[in-house]
């Protein structure tokens, strides 16, 4: 892929970035854009059934699965979530959840194969190193779970930041260390899931920061939500926003 | 095992309201995973040996009747007797009635979870038996009168503080948090113990098929001892502990070590051939070996069969950020943690159903796990038998149906947004909700949640220009 020749990338945008932090959608799109890639947004899109099936709700995440792989199957080229735990579901998940679909177990494998998370996609599809980006802040990072152990997003966005102008990065103690999100299971276990997301945040204000960067929105609502139960001034980016930064 | 009389939500509130044993829990199970950590970055073979170590699992559980039928033969060659025990009771009856028919007064035993896991201890004591744990850590738990909250620590939410005021208490000595001294008032106990006791009981860490050997893996050497200083030792056998060969034996206590501890070994690794032979100056009289099913051979033809890889190093509990935060009480079961959660349901039944639904499936216990037991994917597989047999509330299931259906139909989606927008707009204060209604109202004791945004990515993307 050059950047002499456009290429098309099909945006997933999930429905937590569609619904309540679309400055992330923008960001990828707008990222894309400037790294020679036109984006499609196929509107027929909704939610790729990961609450469902981490519930334990097998048959609504199926049709919700079987939804997501009609919106992109005449689609072409890669698509892009700016999500770790969406493109877990998708990647891994849907060819497992389908298998014995007669019609979409194929297409789930098709979906699976052509899947990719944001910084995924920017380093090791599009073998970017430095987006170009200038951030003024104090930052630390939270690798969000599935993609850290699911998708070994690791080195991807650590690359992508440290080649950020202006950014000082301190250390998370404990990063690898679950926020306590966990989709229903931060209703339906809360007092488990609030007390995950006080050592969490403890260990964000003594790192010092004062940004915190994460690649999911549902970790950034709930550690954002916590920060500002607290009072804390603390803002929560995800890396799309901080990588498209340019002031 | 009874359940207990609090609820499992009743328990978290409890293990939640007490920051010093939390803080004790939290310490020392992540002094453990660190110490995983270093051991296995230590092991240049590991990822190999994690490997192999999971293929033996396998092919010894795909294979299981034919290796217990070896086991057993060749425990009988060797001149041990071997007890079938389909469930617990059976186990216990057996065991009393050799304790019964040889005179037993005093019964020394080693940590055993499996014996926990059937309560055989009160069921002895029962029939007037005296049993005293040699574990130190179970040693404290009897004394206490508590319970193990983890299956290699069982002291794990105690504090050195906590131990003194137990022996201060209860041996008559004066108090002492020192570690040193509090292991030698336990030796003196403990050694009066060994060599009065008629009968030993531990568990089995492995059984080898090929041989009929077991071993038993200990840091304190008093399995060796309850094993060979009493007439009679009894190893009760969870079903599914065997390795076929010896050089298979191997890989699995390098693992087990590295993934419990961080120690390369354990530091007593013994492996038992049958009772004392004619020409032996030590062992007992008599070796009987219970291999106990008690719920095992059903999960071994289930879709969790992957569970029974297990081998009960800990580590798991050691990575798990819930069991960081609750601790091994709370879960009600002598099989805390991720690996507990998965197992608890379907050894000890419905009771225990909230368990799978205690986990983020942050997935750090797969990590650690020296067999790859795939624990997140069980437990998800877990909840989603239990919604198949439709044991969750009412209002999850017509949530999760109005939320599959308005997804499946991108009109109805869009008005949903637009319907959270409108909500947003009259109710949030600044961007945020601070309280939520109904079933959601968890999530707004500890944080707030955002307001939807205005405008929606799918309606900027239509009209760019009122971005």
């Amino acid at each position: 892929m050059t950047k002499t020749k456009k290429s098309i990338a099909q945006l997933l945008v999930t429905c937590m970035v569609d619904a309540i932090r679309p400055q992330v959608g923008t960001a990828v799109k707008t990222i894309l854009n400037k790294n020679g890639c036109e984006v499609e947004f196929p509107k027929q899109q909704t939610c790729c059934g990961q609450p469902a099936f981490n519930a334990g709700f097998l048959k609504q995440a199926r049709a919700m699965a079987r939804h997501t792989i009609d919106v992109f199957t005449n689609t072409s080229g890669p698509v892009v979530v700016p999500s770790g735990s969406c493109t877990d579901m998708i990647v891994h998940h849907y060819p497992e959840l389908l298998k014995s679909d007669p019609v979409y177990s194929s297409k789930a494998k098709k979906l699976s194969d052509r899947t990719y998370e944001f910084t995924q996609f920017l380093v090791d599809k599009l073998g970017l190193t430095n987006v170009g980006a200038k951030y003024n802040g104090n930052a630390t990072y939270h690798p969000c779970c599935h993609g850290l152990r699911n998708l070994n997003l690791v080195q991807q966005p650590s690359t992508l930041l440290d080649n950020v102008a202006n950014l000082e990065q301190v250390v998370l103690p404990c990063a690898e260390e679950c926020c306590g999100f966990g989709g229903l299971f931060s209703v339906r276990m809360s007092e488990i899931s609030g007390a995950m997301l006080d050592k969490k945040l403890s260990h964000i204000e003594d790192s010092g920061a004062n940004v915190l960067i994460a690649g999911d929105v549902g970790c950034i609502i709930h550690m954002q939500g916590g920060l500002r139960r607290r009072g804390s001034n603390i803002q929560v980016k995800h890396i799309a926003e901080i990588l498209n930064g340019c002031d | 095992m009874a359940a207990t009389e609090l609820s499992f939500y009743d328990r978290i509130s409890d293990a939640l309201a007490n920051p010093d044993g939390q803080l004790a829990i939290a310490a020392g199970a992540r002094a453990k995973y660190d110490n995983r950590a270093r051991a296995m970055s230590e092991f240049p073979s590991m990822e190999i040996t994690r490997d192999r170590a999971r293929s033996i699992r396998a092919q010894t559980l795909s294979q299981l009747d034919k290796f217990l039928a070896e086991f057993a033969d060749n425990v009988e060659a060797l001149g041990g007797h071997i007890f079938w025990a389909k469930d617990a009771q059976e186990c216990n009856q057996y065991i009393n009635e050799i304790a019964k028919a040889k005179d037993v007064q005093l019964v020394a035993k080693a940590k055993s979870m499996l014996t926990e896991e059937i309560s055989l201890n009160q069921s002895l004591e029962a029939s007037g038996i005296d049993v005293v744990e040699t574990d130190l850590g179970e040693f404290i738990v009897q004394l206490s009168g508590d319970k193990p909250s983890h299956i290699i620590a069982p002291i794990l939410h105690m504090t050195r503080e906590d131990v003194g005021n137990v022996f201060k208490e209860k041996l008559n000595v004066p108090f002492s948090d020192d570690p040193a001294t509090l292991n030698a008032i336990a030796r003196a106990h403990m050694r009066e113990i060994f060599l009065k006791a008629d009968m030993g009981i531990s568990g089995v860490n492995f059984g080898v098929s090929e041989s009929g050997a077991i071993c038993l893996v200990t840091n304190e050497g008093n399995g060796r001892l309850i094993s060979t200083a009493p007439r009679i030792h009894v190893a009760v056998m969870g079903m599914e502990r065997l390795v076929p060969t010896l050089a298979d034996l191997s890989i699995m206590l390098q693992l087990l070590a590295r993934s419990a501890t961080g120690q390369k070994l354990s530091v007593y690794s013994n492996i038992l051939c049958g009772p004392r032979r004619k020409n032996e100056s030590d062992g007992p009289e008599e070796l009987h070996i219970v291999i106990l099913d008690n719920g095992r051979s059903e999960i071994l033809g289930s879709a969790l069969s992957e569970i029974l890889y297990c081998i009960r190093c800990g580590a798991c509990l050691n990575a798990c950020p819930v069991f960081h935060t609750i601790g091994g009480h709370a879960y009600g079961s002598v099989y805390p943690g991720p690996v507990g959660s998965v197992l608890s349901p379907l050894l000890f039944g419905d009771p225990w159903n909230p368990l799978p639904h205690a986990s983020s499936l942050c997935g750090a216990c797969k990590e650690v796990c020296p067999v790859d037991i795939d624990l997140p994917g069980l437990l998800l597989k877990s909840r989603s038998q239990q919604i198949a047999k439709g044991k969750s509330p009412l209002w999850m299931q017509l949530s999760q149906w109005i939320y599959a259906i308005t997804s499946c139909n991108p009109i109805l989606f869009g008005l949903a947004l637009r319907s959270g927008q409108v909500v947003s707009r009259l109710l949030a204060n600044d961007g945020w909700f601070t309280t939520l209604p109904g079933p959601l109202q968890g999530w707004s004791i500890h944080r707030d949640f955002p307001a939807l945004a205005q405008k929606s990515f799918r309606q900027l993307w239509d009209k760019p220009s009122q971005d």
